[in-house]
């Protein structure tokens, strides 16, 4: 199929940017996107013209690092998919294709497709984990899990962090990232101790980068992961309980 | 050069303590003296760089992805092993470590082998502790698996993504220590050579990825923990910025690179589609708990797989190996599918791969078991392929997957260049010829975790007092006026092909003459083709932009021009090892079954070899094996 891509081009955090149109023809529709770009890319070179920077690399679903606005929608058209997993088979000859970087404050511009996301990890730093120093942990099935609160907690560990409820929110808000993370650990056994200074950290650390939510449910929908919502409720729930909570009284419960 | 391994005396189960004791300590308020730099940030840079931060060293952590929580450990799917024996099946420490050696077809170092084994109880403890959501039967209690190679279930898995739940155990206790201030981040920033001074490690040369700014770090050690060099094939299953750069470089300062020919070919991948493809995709060896797989009895059979009857379908690993069934480990697997493809019985469109068909699961369990235990990989299947394989069977492939060489390391995970360290995938060490389905993620973790923060220790302990070399010593000058020289002139080349054309056209002289089937004849044309086609890339190479800011062409010529060479030593150690192991198979060395056969008198040993210069032979030492617990048998999963 021929198709014709018009791409955000933007040289680095200086530049202004633009939309640059590319010719993209003879494209087989069980290509990936990225495929797809890549061909765009070594025609580009060969024209002289240089490559669109655009993040990628495992090119399964699973690394987070890809994340397109594709046509207005973060990783495209289809549902529960990363970028990577997108296939032309989704396209029909003819179609043009707009494609731009993920566009956020809390996500500075680095150069054409490529953001920095790097807020997402001061965040987690600041209180999305568990401690535990090496071999000090007790034998792993010393506490029982019931299998369905293991199985709440990985839906929100599925989450790649590529941004793309970030990029979908009005608000440039995190709040679906920083719930997947701040639920994962909470809902188990072994993330009790530091719940509630968990909670005011993530998000004391978060509001400092990112807008915040005013439940659109845009995050949900653009989910490659398919991250629910409630979860997001769960952290609203946990940071107003953490303001009073009596900490040294913790161990009681 | 001789090699001492510098295995601990003792009986086997007694030699990691023996070392831990004899190992000597640095009182915690020393540490803060000692500067570390960990370079790769997957599971075994994380954990080394977290645990070691968390025990009072100055860390530098160094990765060239934007986050810690990207590298390629993230993709594992399938599991964990370690020998939990929670279901009172016999598993053990001994038979981890037996079923290891054996699966690795006798070319690992026996004492490694056994600490691993030993360790892999501990990594379970703590990553579950960290809040690793393993998959827990209703009890509460942790589930298991079986995986390929082993007769017991002893893999711990978290849905089909268990290497990210993993990652992110580890990335989160890096994240910890970041956020304490004990280790010191930098990511978008790529190592692009190692320093030594005096004969040993000082310190590495660095790229900022967006700035194009060359510096220079330097510390008491290095360890690198940078995963393996699939990626020299082109197509693998490894994440499009897998590299062996890292290792090279060291490699060319004097680390010697051992067994680099052992590359494993993962039986169960979705098959290339055509030219374009820019990667392969792995479907999780635990599919083979379940799918069983077939192709037509016939040659040039085109029927839809539903209209091919059960008696005219050939089951051929149940067939050949009724032990193990489909769950034979993955280097007899893989040699399987290309016997049958070889013969003209491939299925799809390009006849290029094999059916992995969960029809008979489905009747047996009911699709919502199914659903549950592979939903994930089924979904990513129909994706890629638009093909639903609940309905019809999928079609796999092998493809390059891991590598099993390379640096060479002794008992205690240090190069040949004192002071510089290898972990994980980066390291030859812990699975000989052939590495056992889910022993990786187990292997990343014990490195980091288990065994890097004692054996470093033990290193810096002799060095208390000594500063580090600063970073304006000579070395560290024209190490950073090499790295640029050897970025300008890919700039400059301004040639007629682009960066990927020239990593396509290595790829398929490897896959071809290096891949699962390797002979003499072969091997020898690679090493003619080789040279020319890198000559041709230096004179011809097109890479635009500057090194003023972030450009990816530019990254990937860096990383190819180190393929081309280990390429070439791929070959030179696939030709001199005149026997089949594991993953490495030569078809002058099979036995009249087509399985491996292995020369015990003669290559028993490590080939560990060194860099004499560009354009001369590479040097050999060899590291005579030697198996004191496990008795060499000729492998049999009959």
């Amino acid at each position: 199929m021929d198709l014709t891509l018009r791409v955000w081009r933007q040289s680095g955090p200086g530049d202004k940017g633009r939309f640059e149109e590319y010719p993209a023809p003879g494209i087989a529709s069980h290509m990936s996107f990225l495929e797809m770009l890549d061909i765009v890319n070594e025609r580009l070179t060969l024209a002289g013209v240089e490559p669109i920077a655009f993040d990628h690399d495992c090119r399964e679903g699973i690394c987070g690092t890809c994340g397109l606005m594709i046509d207005g929608r973060p990783h495209g058209p289809w549902e529960g998919t990363a970028t990577c997993q997108l296939h032309m088979r989704e396209y029909h000859d003819g179609d043009t294709i707009t494609i731009e970087p993920w566009r956020a404050k809390g996500f500075p511009h680095i150069k054409d497709l490529v953001v920095d996301r790097r807020a997402f990890d001061r965040i987690v730093e600041a209180g999305g984990y568990i401690t535990v120093s090496a071999g000090s942990a007790p034998d792993a099935n010393l506490i029982p899990i019931p299998k369905e609160a293991a199985e709440y907690a990985m839906d929100a560990a599925a989450c790649i962090g590529c941004g793309a409820c970030v990029a979908a929110c009005p608000n440039g808000a995190a709040q679906l990232f920083v719930a997947a993370k701040y639920s994962h650990l909470s809902l188990l056994p072994q993330g009790q101790p530091e719940r509630w200074s968990r909670a005011e950290a993530m998000v004391d650390t978060m509001e400092h980068y990112f807008g915040s939510c005013s439940n659109h449910g845009e995050c949900e929908a653009a989910c490659p992961k398919n991250i629910s919502l409630d979860f997001i409720a769960l952290l609203n729930r946990d940071y107003i309980r953490a303001k009073w909570k009596n900490r040294r009284l913790a161990g009681q419960s | 050069m001789q090699l001492n391994a510098r295995i601990p005396e003792g009986p086997i189960q007694d030699k990691w303590a023996n070392r831990r004791f004899d190992l000597k300590l640095v009182a915690p308020h020393n540490r803060r003296r000692f500067e570390v730099i960990v370079v790769g940030t997957g599971l075994a840079g994380a954990a080394a760089a977290a645990t070691l931060g968390a025990a009072g060293y100055h860390v530098k952590a160094f990765t060239y992805h934007d986050s810690t929580r990207r590298a390629h450990s993230i993709a594992a799917q399938g599991g964990i092993n370690a020998a939990k024996d929670y279901h009172g099946e016999g598993d053990s420490i001994y038979r981890l470590f037996y079923d290891t050696v054996k699966g690795g077809d006798y070319r690992s170092r026996e004492a490694n082998v056994y600490r691993l084994a030993e360790v892999s109880n501990e990594i379970i403890d703590q990553c579950v502790a960290q809040g690793v959501p393993f998959a827990r039967e209703y009890g509460g209690l942790l589930h298991n698996r079986s995986f390929g190679g082993a007769q017991v279930s002893r893999t711990f898995y978290a849905r089909g993504q268990t290497g990210q739940q993993l990652l992110l155990g580890s990335y989160q206790a890096l994240a910890r220590e970041v956020g304490q201030g004990t280790v010191e981040l930098f990511t978008h920033t790529e190592m692009l050579d190692v320093v030594v001074v005096d004969g040993r490690a000082a310190g590495i040369v660095v790229r900022d990825l967006e700035t194009g700014a060359i510096t220079s770090h330097s510390a008491h050690v290095v360890i690198l923990a940078t995963g393996g060099y699939s990626n020299a094939f082109y197509l693998s299953t490894n994440a499009m910025a897998c590299n062996t750069t890292a290792i090279w470089r060291a490699h060319r300062k004097g680390a010697l690179f051992a067994n680099p020919a052992f590359t494993q070919i993962h039986p169960t991948c979705i098959p290339a589609s055509d030219e374009t493809q820019s990667k392969l995709t792995l479907m999780s060896e635990s599919l083979r708990n379940d799918g069983r797989i077939w192709v037509s009895k016939t040659a040039g059979d085109h029927r839809a797989p539903a209209e091919i009857a059960e008696g005219e379908r050939d089951y051929y690993l149940e067939r050949r190996y009724p032990a193990y069934g489909n769950l034979t480990p993955r280097d007899v697997a893989s040699r399987a599918a290309k016997v049958v493809v070889d013969e003209g019985k491939g299925v799809g469109e390009l006849r290029n791969g094999v059916y992995l068909d969960f029809e008979e699961a489905i009747g047996r369990l009911g699709r919502d078991v199914i659903e549950a235990r592979y939903g994930n990989l089924f979904e990513m299947y129909e994706r890629i392929t638009g093909e639903d394989p609940y309905r019809v069977p999928m079609r796999i492939y092998p493809a390059p997957h891991y590598t099993m060489g390379g640096l060479w390391v002794d008992y205690d995970l240090m190069s040949t260049i004192p002071g510089l360290f290898v972990a994980g995938e980066a390291n030859f060490s812990d699975h000989g010829a052939n590495r056992l389905g889910a022993s990786a993620l187990m292997q990343g973790l014990a490195d980091g975790y288990f065994v890097l923060p004692y054996t470093v220790a033990g290193h810096l302990a002799g060095m208390l007092g000594e500063a580090p070399v600063p970073t304006t010593h000579p070395a560290f000058v024209a190490a950073v006026a090499e790295v640029e020289d050897r970025l300008g002139r890919l700039l400059v080349a301004n040639g007629s092909r682009t960066v990927d054309w020239f990593h396509r056209e290595l790829g398929k002289i490897m896959i071809e003459h290096c891949g699962m089937a390797r002979s003499a004849e072969g091997l020898r044309q690679a090493l003619a083709e080789i040279p020319p086609l890198r000559e041709e890339f230096h004179r011809d190479v097109r890479v635009l932009g500057d090194n003023e800011s972030m450009n990816q062409s530019l990254e990937r010529a860096g990383r190819v021009i180190d393929f081309f060479e280990l390429a070439e030593l791929m070959c030179r150690d696939a030709l001199y090892r005149e026997e089949s192991c594991g993953g490495h198979f030569r078809v002058e060395h099979q036995t009249p079954e087509g399985e491996a056969l292995r020369n015990d008198d003669d290559f028993a040993h490590v080939a560990a070899w060194g860099w004499e210069g560009e354009g001369a032979e590479p040097s050999l030492t060899k590291e005579e094996l030697e198996f004191e617990s496990v008795a060499l048998a000729q492998r049999s999963y009959k």
